[in-house]
């Protein structure tokens, strides 16, 4: 368990000691959704995880995205919720909506 | 993200500092620091989006929200918050653990050397210092609450004293309702005006009928919670 506002500092080390490294961030969300805005996830080219965006329901959706910006897509804004199909693939059980911004460190 | 704004970030935080994090979302997610209400790095940002960080920050809450530049996520990183809990009594030894919990930075000040103990406070740091030296040196911010536990005018009221002249965001005392009004007019003769002495919320707590040191200690949480999260 690594507390929230060290996830930057982690993210910081990763980057510096040479590992491409994305940050996923929930930026907005709606009804009952398990993280609150501000709480992210960080990703290294691995697949190495720490911190969390959902319950666990969506993380695995958004370290795809992670890998792809960390290779050189533009950061993105990605939307999980009851009316997505995709969000019912992920399975965001709980019946919220969550926006999650995916970067990379450069 | 770049790097460099991240180190920036960092030694802020490391400062103890107030920092927001802006992403301008709907320009790509441009990124800006503001850094105890002034912008620290990036692009000028418009008035508006200052404003919307200066609030975020003071409401310790992250969110996004619609500004001039468009959708902006406002992430916040405070410093954390503090407890001051004057007197190293028996319900201290329930709320500093509690309000350890609830992340609060607790320090406990008591010049009895028999109550400041290690044995009745193992995992919290205590001041022996005399109470307005201790809070002085304390330097209470907005993002501190100050307790006082003791029941004597002798240490609360120096503490109190200090507490008033600070932007403590939640300042209470124990005692009965007619110690509170006493307690009133004797800050009032130390040369605070009523509309100040009235920050001291007095008997602290919320009304629970708590009875036990831990229900109190439940009760005066319950209170500087409800204060830091509703403002009243």
């Amino acid at each position: 368990m690594i507390a929230d506002e060290n996830l930057l500092e982690l993210a910081r080390d990763w980057k510096q000691s040479g590992r491409k490294v994305a940050l996923a961030t929930v930026v907005s969300t709606w009804g009952s959704s398990p993280r609150p805005a501000g709480s992210q996830l960080v990703v290294d080219e691995t697949g190495a995880m720490m911190g969390s965006v959902s319950g666990g329901c969506i993380e695995g959706a958004v370290v795809r995205e992670a890998m792809d910006v960390m290779q050189g897509a533009p950061p993105k804004l990605l939307d999980f919720g009851v009316t997505n199909e995709q969000a019912w693939e992920v399975g965001l059980a709980c019946g919220g909506k969550v926006e999650v911004w995916v970067e990379a460190v450069e | 993200m770049k790097l460099s704004l991240l180190e920036k970030l960092e030694a802020a935080r490391k400062q103890k500092r107030q920092v927001c994090l802006v992403r301008l979302l709907a320009q790509g997610g441009v990124e800006a620091l503001v850094v105890d209400g002034a912008q620290a790095d990036g692009p000028p940002l418009a008035d508006d989006v200052l404003e919307a960080a200066r609030a975020a920050l003071r409401e310790d809450r992250s969110r996004t929200v619609e500004t001039s530049a468009g959708r902006a996520f406002l992430q916040v990183f405070n410093p954390p918050l503090r407890m001051i809990i004057v007197g190293a009594v028996h319900i201290t030894q329930s709320l500093a653990p509690m309000a350890e919990l609830a992340g609060y930075e607790v320090t406990v000040v008591d010049p009895r050397r028999a109550f400041a103990t290690d044995a009745r406070f193992p995992n919290t740091k205590v001041s022996q210092d005399w109470p307005d030296e201790a809070l002085e040196a304390l330097a209470p911010d907005r993002r501190t609450a100050v307790v006082a536990l003791v029941h004597d005018p002798k240490l609360d009221d120096p503490a109190l004293d200090v507490a008033l002249r600070s932007e403590a965001f939640y300042i209470a005392a124990l005692g009965s309702r007619k110690n509170a009004a006493a307690r009133q007019e004797r800050l009032q003769a130390l040369g605070h005006d009523p509309a100040t002495t009235a920050r001291v919320r007095g008997p602290a707590g919320l009304p629970i009928g708590a009875v036990s040191p831990a229900e109190i200690a439940i009760s005066v949480l319950a209170e500087c919670t409800r204060v830091l999260r509703q403002g009243h």
